[in-house]
């Protein structure tokens, strides 16, 4: 038998594993962003197991709308990297800048 | 170890792994590669935990998808790799230590002294004809019915966004572009002008002399 803990520490090494990519890639925004999927994809086998534990089937409803923002975030994300590309011809973090945040 | 464990600690394992390629890797092109085995490994795992729907959707959008676009827009772009990775080794330490360190605190939560099989009991097990995508549609298109009308203009909204970011206009000498006002105030006077002029007279065919 697969212990729900099992599941869960599953998914807690994926997301640490994303959050180490995102202290070491932090020049490249396209590697941020896949950073960013893997988390949110740790995210939802927590909600999968707890789903499946608890027998309860809100649990992969909520996957499935997490998923759906997921690809429209993906899509305007790219959309503003190639925009920015086009603009600047560069996707270096630190060439961004200019909005002096 | 039983036949279930073994399928669910081979397909974390290989989740892992490809997860910590894709954050190593120098290539992006690879870096995209290896998340989506990511991916498609974790699918599996959700297909042990009986979420059969999600899994299949997670490799037809993600892997499928969204991945694609990622390969899409990482091979469009000419990226300059050597300058992005600059600073790799010097965050390598602290990226490390604050991961070990959160890992730590989640295994002290997560783990199974909290969540064991002693603490949650056995899951239930569903016989080979029950329908994953029957128990979670019947829950969509009732109980979350307006969520899902939400998330299909949230999907519009992408689409939108998405290209009204990318359009690029370039100057009207070189392309021609439709102009849906024009269009529409445009008037029969416009488009259409009578002119007077005098009619002509056709002149009669001549005919050949046969000598000429």
């Amino acid at each position: 038998m697969v212990a729900l803990s099992d599941y869960l520490v599953f998914s807690a090494i994926l997301f640490t594993l994303s959050m180490a990519g995102i202290f070491l890639n932090r020049k490249n925004v396209i590697i941020l962003l896949m950073s960013i999927e893997l988390m949110l994809l740790a995210v939802n086998t927590n909600l999968v197991a707890f789903s499946y534990f608890l027998n309860d089937v809100s649990g992969q409803i909520f996957v499935f709308f997490i998923l759906t923002v997921a690809a429209a975030e993906a899509a305007i994300g790219l959309a503003i990297i190639v925009l920015v590309f086009r603009n600047r011809n560069s996707i270096n973090v630190d060439d961004l800048g200019s909005l002096k945040g | 170890m039983t036949f279930e464990q073994l399928i669910f600690y081979v397909l974390a394992g290989i989740a892992v792994i490809a997860s910590l390629m894709m954050i190593s890797v120098n290539n992006p092109v690879k870096a995209a590669l290896w998340l989506v085995l990511a991916f498609i490994a974790t699918a599996g795992v959700w297909i042990t935990a009986q979420a059969e729907f999600l899994g299949i959707v997670l490799i037809l959008v993600y892997a499928g998808a969204v991945m694609v676009l990622f390969l899409f827009v990482v091979m469009m772009l000419d990226i300059n790799l050597v300058k992005l990775k600059e600073g790799f080794t010097r965050y390598l330490p602290i990226g490390v230590l604050a991961s070990v360190a959160i890992f730590a605190m989640m295994y002290m939560v997560l783990g199974p002294a909290h969540f064991g099989l002693d603490k949650t009991g056995e899951p239930i097990k569903f016989s080979a004809d029950h329908s994953n995508t029957t128990m979670l549609g019947l829950q969509l298109y009732t109980v979350h019915a307006y969520a899902f009308i939400l998330a299909a203009v949230l999907l519009l909204v992408g689409i939108v966004a998405a290209i009204a970011l990318t359009i690029r206009r370039r100057p009207t000498h070189e392309v021609l572009y439709q102009d849906i006002d024009k269009q529409v105030k445009v008037q029969a006077k416009d488009r259409f002008k009578m002119v007077k002029m005098k009619a002509t007279k056709e002149e009669p065919i001549k005919k050949k002399k046969e000598d000429e």
